[in-house]
């Protein structure tokens, strides 16, 4: 390895939580590193990559530097990114089990969507609609891409129709669907005034935007148009919110749901985790958004509160600590008493088991060092919880990030938007006259935030990391090698493609999209779980059987003979 | 229930899949592309296909599956994706390095019609191709065919490539596996070498996909056909394909281009389509066959003596390829069970043309289905309730609900480890399949079992 060693000053490799790092990581300047990352590559791509590799630097106001995201990925380059359809179809209406998803398109897109995620679902009862074990695919065929597929997508809605009898029908294009013209939404119009149930399609095809963002937008927008806003029915209930961004991974939401309910705290409706059609045509009567992958949804917030006068938080589950906080945040807005009193005891009963486990682990996982390449927020949340146990993250990034999730919400107006986002649509939303309720006043919002509740805010990634700590998007393949040579973590987070190269390396390799086999990971038991999940992972005695004996000591010597 | 919608009210489908028991070309042609030496597989579209190619393969064999793509945007798909292409040869080979690149296109690259026959010439000429690397391609469209079919494309492009005849004779047979498992193509390579035959296999997985953990990792394992292996199958004595649908083409483009003799075989799985392919090596390379080999195909014909109550008259439901279920079915006729469903979603009539051929003496009726899917095989179930059920991992959602033994076979498997390490093919693979079988139905039967009926000796 040629990185230049550079020593530091030396109070500058203690990290904030106070636990000292490996005395090899205070030798690595990432700048030097950055260097490493691109001598290989050809100058051009050299030149746009160097703008997404950043060595993080805080200055006094707290201003990081500019990241360069939510740009196009370089042909060839081997990344860990994916594609709109996968966004919206996968991620976003994949986890509502009630709404039949026809993919149309030949029938690989759709194959590979089929319960791959782990969004878990609980149908209330054995008589539920639950369609998400269920594949639909128009499997178009090469007369169907000379000819048009219109028709034949017309056929396979009735045909779903017919089997499933669903309140509502979600067409998915795929790539080849935009460019032989075949309009979704003109069919899907069609087939929902002739069935008379709500049916909607989703201009997804894969090479929309850079990445999955893209489709996250479009599944958003689209559930946004054809499915919010439309039973108007009130739950009784003394608090309601929904949750956005959570997507019950691994059971992560019903974790949430757990603690929320043993605060009297409901949840009108998740956006997507566990959901169902009805909880999306009602969730305009919550009277709070809590927005928690903001990346994925941080606009439908904003629209939700510009039309039907809800205001929205950001709040963070992952990590015992964050999820105390975010539970106090719910209680401040409401500004009921009882409600307050009621979290802290449910704050103060579920934290000392939680410390106890954490204490124990932390024993043994203090020091390790950690890195995060994965998704639009996860790379970020999850660092509160390695943090909890005394682990530092020394290099992050995101998948398909947009510069607001690195730097903060503040930098959206200084976003450009380029000929990739523009064809997303950006929905102009107004004032519902009719449902707008304002659920608080100015004077209480600034009341609120006087208290340090900040509303329509998050902070980035970047703010909340070490100065000097390495800042990737897009990670590629070569980038991940090269950092496990560098740096050697104790473990490296990502998806299931780079699973399996990185633990070949002999490193202890966690998804954090899927979480491999485990989860929750959200909320208090969540963070129980991920505490021995990392110490299972970085403490294990399996990484230490890669040499066989005669690897060690491959000399045979007269001692070896036998007596 | 999981597949709570799924009842026994069969209504014909013109136009709705539901549940596939096929997927795309462009993995098929990934998986073959893996199973050369040095190779990269690129994915010529946007870069979701190759994110979902890489991911299932990952899946299935829990190994790294690297894969490059050409990342469309719009604007590609609106002007051509050459330029994008061009840069991903660039930069996979300064970035990655490796002997050859095999380019496959997606249904979007299909859909414009990019031509990368040219684009590739271009990319030579632009020197984007370092000496003694290469670039091959291959057309994968997934609205022709499946993930069968997408296989069989690529293999078939790396002879048409590489393969030359030089005149003189390498002593050599091609072995096209079919789109088998790793521990499979170990498995025909071990028995052809045993017969005194040097083999040119071809693609070969194994090495590749069920690599070891070294704490080294290598982007290109051990494992693979060389690329000189590839060239000097044109001058081989002869080609024998295993699976029509998966190897036929590559080896009649060998007969037809350079005059190597070829034999298509069914895919050896079970006793009797293994005693084809031993008998047709024998035959086809003038060598006799050792003991050894006679005594495996004992031994798995031992099983299905000592155990053949057991078996007798089981019904079983099946889903999977063409080429494995022919072997399959006809293997489990043998042994005097009862295949009543069968369901591929792979299209073509020869597939139920064979099937009928070799279900057609059994006293009762078989339901079976090219171009099918996993809500029709259900559906069947449900109408006519079986023993068994031998499917990919997503067979497990009917075998759940229904409350039938089942046994993983096929693509993808997702949910256990196994068949990347033990073959299903040849004798051996056979006495592995059917302890499969047996463990199923005998851990069936324990578990029902009345306690007073309850046996120790079984
Ligand atoms: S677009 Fe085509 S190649 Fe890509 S995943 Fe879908 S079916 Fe497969
Ligand atoms: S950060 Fe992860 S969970 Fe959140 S939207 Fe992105 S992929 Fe999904």
């Amino acid at each position: 390895m040629s990185t230049k060693l550079k020593g530091r000053g030396s109070n500058s490799n203690e990290n904030k939580s106070g636990d000292a790092l490996p005395d090899r990581l205070s030798m690595i300047d990432p700048e030097e590193v950055k260097k490493e990352l691109l001598a290989r590559y050809p100058a051009k791509v050299a030149r746009k990559r160097s703008k997404q590799i950043m060595a993080n630097k805080i200055d006094e106001e707290g201003e990081v530097p500019v990241m360069s995201a939510n740009v196009r990925t370089i042909p060839g380059i081997i990344t860990q990114r994916g594609c709109c359809y996968a966004g919206c179809k996968g991620v976003i209406l994949g986890p509502t089990r009630d709404i039949v998803n026809i993919t149309h398109g030949p029938i690989g897109c759709g194959f590979y969507s089929w319960l791959t995620r782990r969004n878990q679902t609980k149908p209330s009862s054995d008589k539920d609609d639950n369609f998400m074990t269920y594949c639909l695919s128009t499997d178009m065929q090469d007369k169907d891409i000379v000819f048009g597929g219109e028709e034949k997508l017309k056929t396979a809605i009735q045909e779903a129709y017919d089997i499933f009898k669903p309140k509502a029908i979600s067409i998915f294009a795929t790539c080849p669907v935009g460019l032989i013209g075949d309009d979704v939404h003109s069919v899907a119009r069609e087939m929902k005034e002739k069935l008379g149930i709500n049916i909607f399609g989703f201009s997804c095809e894969g090479y929309r935007g850079v990445s999955q963002s893209a489709g996250h937008h479009i599944a958003n927008n689209g559930i946004f148009t054809h499915v919010v806003g439309k039973d108007d029915s009130i739950k009784k209930a003394d608090y309601k919110i929904n949750l956005l961004g959570e997507y019950n991974i691994g059971g992560d939401g019903f974790e949430i749901d757990r603690i929320l309910d043993n605060c009297g705290i409901s949840i009108v409706s998740t956006f997507s985790g566990n959901s169902t059609y009805d909880q999306f045509a009602n969730s305009h009567t919550a009277d709070l958004n809590t927005v928690m992958c903001h990346r994925s949804i941080n606009y439908v917030a904003d629209m939700l509160e510009i039309k039907y006068g809800i205001p929205w938080i950001k709040i963070n589950f992952i990590g015992a600590k964050s999820t105390a906080k975010s539970l106090r945040k719910i209680a401040t807005y409401f500004e009921n008493p009882k409600l307050i009193k009621k979290v802290e005891e449910v704050i103060k009963k579920e934290m000392p088991q939680i410390e106890t486990i954490r204490k124990d682990v932390k024993k043994r996982c203090a020091g390790k060092i950690a890195m995060l390449f994965v998704g639009g927020s996860r790379a970020h949340h999850y660092q509160e919880l390695f943090k909890e146990i005394g682990m530092k993250t020394i290099s992050a990034g995101y998948e398909f990030a947009h510069r607001d999730d690195y730097e903060g919400r503040k930098v959206l107006p200084d976003i450009k938007i380029d000929a990739d986002s523009r064809n997303i649509e950006e929905l102009a939303v107004e004032k519902n006259e009719k449902k707008y309720i304002a659920r608080k006043t100015d004077k209480e919002i600034e009341k609120l935030e006087e208290q340090g509740l900040a509303f329509k805010s998050y902070n980035g990634m970047m703010p909340e990391m070490e100065a000097e700590a390495l800042i990737i998007d897009d990670v590629s393949q070569y980038e991940t090698e090269m950092l496990l040579k560098i740096y050697k973590p104790d473990i490296y987070c990502a998806g299931i493609k780079e699973k399996y190269a990185i633990q070949k390396n002999g490193i202890p390799m966690k998804q954090l999209h899927s979480y491999d086999s485990g989860g929750p990971y959200a909320g208090f038991k969540g963070a129980v779980n991920f505490y021995k999940e990392i110490d299972r992972l970085v403490n294990s005695k399996v990484w230490d059987y890669l040499e066989a004996p005669w690897q060690a000591n491959p000399e045979l010597s007269a001692k070896y003979v036998w007596e | 229930m999981l597949l709570r919608h799924t009842n026994k009210d069969i209504k014909e489908r013109k136009a709705l899949n539901v549940n596939p028991a096929k997927t795309c070309q462009p993995i098929g042609a990934m998986y073959a592309s893996l199973g050369i030496h040095g190779c990269l597989p690129h994915s010529h579209g946007s870069q979701g296909c190759c994110a979902y190619h890489r991911s299932a393969l990952t899946r299935h064999y829990r190994e790294p599956v690297m894969a490059a793509t050409s990342s469309f945007t719009e604007g590609s798909s609106v002007f051509g994706g050459q330029a994008n292409l061009i840069q991903a040869i660039d930069n996979i080979f300064t970035t990655y390095d490796p002997d050859i690149i095999a380019v496959h296109t997606t249904c979007l690259s299909e859909t414009i019609g990019d031509d990368v026959n040219q684009i590739t010439i271009k990319a030579v000429k632009d020197g984007k191709v370092p000496k003694g690397k290469y670039v091959i391609h291959a057309s994968t469209p997934s609205y022709v065919g499946s993930h069968v079919t997408g296989f069989s494309n690529m293999t078939k492009a790396m002879v048409m490539h590489f393969a030359k005849s030089t005149g003189k004779p390498n002593g050599k047979y091609n072995i096209i596996p079919g789109y088998v498992e790793p521990s499979d193509m170990t498995e025909i390579k071990r028995i052809v070498e045993k017969l005194g035959i040097k083999p040119i296999l071809f693609p070969d997985t194994s090495n590749v996909l069920n690599g070891p953990q070294t704490g080294r990792y290598s982007m290109f394992p051990e494992g693979g056909v060389t690329i000189d292996e590839l060239k000097s199958s044109g001058d081989s004595m002869g080609t024998i394909a295993l699976g029509s649908l998966a190897s036929a083409d590559a080896a009649r483009s060998l007969d037809s281009k350079w005059r190597v003799p070829c034999q298509v075989q069914d895919l050896p799985i079970g006793l009797a389509a293994t005693d084809r392919f031993v008998n047709a090596l024998r035959i086809a390379a003038g060598v006799s066959v050792p003991d050894e080999i006679t005594r495996e195909r004992g031994q798995l014909l031992d099983i299905i003596t000592d155990m053949h109550q057991y078996f007798y008259g089981k019904k079983v439901a099946l889903s999977g390829d063409p080429d494995h279920l022919i072997s399959l079915t006809e293997f489990l006729v043998s042994i005097d069970m009862a295949p009543v469903h069968i369901v591929t979603g792979t299209s073509g009539k020869d597939f139920e043309k064979r099937i009928q051929d070799i279900t057609s003496h059994l006293p009762y009726k078989v339901n079976v289905k090219a171009g099918g899917d996993m809500f029709t095989l259900h559906q069947w179930i449900k109408n006519e309730p079986v023993d068994l059920l031998i499917a990919n991992t997503y067979g497990k959602y009917i075998a759940r609900d229904d409350d039938i033994p089942f046994i993983r076979y096929g693509f993808p498997i997702l949910d256990r480890i196994g068949h990347s390490y033990f073959p299903s093919v040849c004798y051996r693979g056979g006495i592995r399949l059917l302890e499969k079988i047996l463990d199923a139905l005998m851990d069936r039967l324990d578990r029902d079992a009345p306690e007073e009926k309850f046996e120790l000796v079984m």
